[in-house]
């Protein structure tokens, strides 16, 4: 009974302590999300092209102003949305003037449901296809606000205006913005166009659709905007530096920096005696790049001794490429009050390759993700609390206590002997 | 199992608090089918679509997409994730693949289960299964086994034609987890799950969780699990009691039979 007891008292103070250790401590917040309105452009091709009637019977353009209707009902009230055309106005033949020819139809901001599908029934199938312009001015049509923001390309037709290759145009306006989304529709697409527009979409981390009928394109482009809807964490901008003295010092949140092919990029993180860091990252391909490729996360001391790395590798074809790691601060017990924060340096390499003929600036998109939390309580013993379990224990325990009972009673009759030989 | 309810009804006979505790080890999954669960996929692990461990979730997606998934897992549990793409009516030959990552986002082996499988080019859908190893409660910083915390799916097809990229496919995925019990229960644990953006929320001191400030909100129904309790304390507590029984029956046999009752109390 007496074991019984302590093994009560001592599972009571384990939870105690457990507890205690739980409790979180207070400190500084980082907030990084504000709260803004997301915003959509939706950028619409009306090229000559889409007076074709291959659309459940009606032209592409019909097919178009109906589903933007059914959109423009369905806006989510939260959601700022605007309408840029390209190829709307000019129906000639110069290359130089078709080229430009991108105009905002209705401007990014509250949405006025009646003068939005006003602005659309004008419509009317006309001239080039410029796909790079209108995404730069698109991108420009959103600037502003910390919102999520996404452009919805819907076109029928790779783009007409080479050289400007509108892949990299897309990649450029993710380097420059936070959060931008490039999402594109094809209507009937060719296999020309499908690999420009999931181009496009990768570049930026948003998603290729081909629609081959109205429902289709109401169905998609709805998914979209409340998708732009979704409240998400904003990622905050840093710049890691190419050496650890030099790198910018990090708290807990969500950063995005970018990194080319073959630089490295270091960051600092100042952990508290008895604290664990936490800290994922990935990098994402958002270009072309060779089958095989790695990321390796190294948590290194100010001296340079590597602490825990995380690693990942892999082949085919990826969005991203992530990893992370742990590393828990042990709570010393030193005389004279806490120890400083230790400060730990982050190191990101990736070995993707570009592939061939593709830009290597700007770098690929990281995302890195820091916590900084209360540190774990360590085990002593493989088992919980070094419990046992089983068959065997049972049979164990049973056989000790029996053995222990047989001595006992041995050594009580021998003591019984004793006294009566007295 | 049966075997762990006689022997919780015997822990509760022999006095220790199990109830409170029972609850957390065993987190039942909601029984509604599809009420609620989410219509929705994410396309990256910022923008995942948190699903609850027995829910079946649907996406409607893009080929070509990336699908992205959030779950919460707790310790002792031994996930199963399933995924069922219905293809479009016409399509090649086409390979699809699930990956899980942890809340560090490091990727998570799969013990077993089709992870990756072709669907020829008059299959109607793939079927993908990936079971994980058992979720400890602690482990060595070194060590990438998986933690209590949130866990990522990751649905996508890794070789589309250029004839296939952008054909709308219907995505449905759906984790269950068989509960390991004790068998699994080992000593530490962490001070809050791998839940990515946890350290904002534990320098705010705030319990309160939103998307907001979390990259997953989501926890197990019932919470997480305190991390204490594991069959192994009446597994523990039984065997004492054996061993204090068969101690007195080893006793029993050997005292013989104690003061002979022919002396005299007084001699």
């Amino acid at each position: 009974m007496i074991t019984r007891t302590r093994l009560a008292a001592g599972a009571c103070a384990l939870l105690a302590a457990l507890a205690a250790g739980m409790a979180f401590p207070a400190g500084a917040v980082a907030d990084e999300t504000g709260a803004t309105a997301p915003k959509v452009d939706l950028v619409l091709d009306v090229s000559g092209s889409m007076r074709a009637r291959d659309i459940d019977g009606q032209s592409r353009m019909a097919a178009a102003k109906q589903a933007f209707n059914e959109v423009l009902d369905a806006t989510p009230e939260e959601v700022q949305l605007g309408i840029r055309t390209l190829g709307a106005d000019y129906p000639g033949d110069d290359r130089r003037t078709g080229c430009k020819d991108t105009a905002q139809l209705y401007p990014v901001g509250p949405l006025d449901r009646t003068e939005a599908k006003a602005a659309v029934a004008t419509l009317a199938p006309t001239g080039w296809t410029p796909i790079g312009p209108a995404l730069l001015k698109a991108a420009d049509d959103l600037d502003g606000g910390e919102g999520s923001k996404r452009i919805v390309l819907i076109s029928d037709g790779e783009d007409t205006c080479a050289p400007l290759d509108p892949c990299e145009v897309a990649r450029e306006i993710a380097a420059k913005g936070i959060g931008l989304t490039i999402d594109t529709l094809g209507l009937v697409p060719n296999t020309k166009m499908r690999q420009q527009l999931s181009c496009i979409a990768e570049a930026t981390g948003g998603t290729f659709t081909s629609v081959e009928h109205t429902d289709e394109l109401a169905d998609k482009v709805n998914q979209l905007v409340d998708r732009a809807a979704d409240p998400v964490v904003t990622p905050v901008a840093t710049t890691g530096a190419d050496q650890c003295a030099k790198a910018p010092e990090l708290e807990s949140g969500l950063y995005t920096d970018r990194e080319e092919f073959g630089q490295q990029r270091w960051y600092r993180v100042d952990v508290p005696d008895g604290y664990e860091l936490r800290a994922s990252v990935s990098v994402s391909a958002d270009r072309a790049v060779n089958p095989s490729y790695g990321l390796l996360l190294r948590a290194v001391t100010e001296k340079g001794r590597e602490i825990v790395r995380g690693e990942a590798a892999g082949n085919g074809r990826t969005d991203v490429v992530s990893t992370g790691l742990r590393y828990p601060r042990a709570k010393l017990e030193s005389g004279d009050g806490a120890l400083p924060p230790e400060s730990v340096c982050l190191q990101v390499t990736h070995s993707f390759a570009p592939a061939g003929g593709v830009q290597t600036t700007p770098g690929l998109p990281l995302e890195l993700t820091i916590d900084v939390v209360g540190g774990p309580s360590e085990s002593g013993d493989v088992a919980s609390f070094g419990l046992g379990r089983g068959w065997w224990l049972l049979g164990a325990l049973i056989l000790t206590g029996f053995l222990a009972g047989l001595v006992w009673g041995w050594l009580s009759r021998w003591r019984v002997a004793v006294w009566r030989t007295n | 199992m049966r075997i762990t309810g006689v022997l919780s009804a015997a822990a509760l006979m022999l006095g220790l608090t199990v109830t409170p505790a029972v609850a957390d080890s065993s987190p039942s999954p909601s029984a509604s089918e599809n009420g609620g669960a989410p219509t929705e996929a994410g396309t990256s692990f910022r923008t995942a679509t948190e699903i609850e461990q027995g829910q079946t979730a649907i996406a409607s997606a893009s080929t070509g997409d990336y699908l992205y998934w959030s779950f919460p897992a707790d310790a002792g549990q031994r996930p199963t994730v399933k995924a069922t793409v219905k293809l479009p009516d016409t399509h090649a030959a086409q390979t699809w693949q699930i990956d899980v990552y942890d809340g560090l986002r490091r990727r998570q082996a799969c013990q077993y289960g089709a992870q990756t499988r072709t669907a020829g080019a008059d299959a109607a859908s793939v079927d993908l299964t990936c079971v994980l190893r058992t979720v400890r409660a602690w482990s060595e910083p070194w060590a990438d086994d998986p933690l209590p915390g949130t866990y990522y799916i990751r649905l996508t097809v890794l070789d589309p034609p250029t004839s296939d990229l952008g054909l709308p496919v219907d995505a449905e995925v759906r984790v269950d987890s068989e509960d390991t019990g004790g068998a699994a229960a080992v000593d530490g644990s962490l001070a809050h799950p791998l839940v990515p953006g946890a350290g904002a929320i534990s320098q705010s001191g705030e319990d309160e969780y939103t998307k907001d400030q979390l990259l997953a909100s989501l926890e197990p129904s019932g919470g997480w699990a305190s991390g204490w309790w594991s069959d192994r304390w009446v597994w523990t507590a039984i065997g004492g009691a054996l061993a204090a029984l068969a101690g007195v029956g080893g006793y029993a046999l050997t005292r013989g039979a104690g003061r002979p009752s022919r002396v005299p109390p007084s001699a």
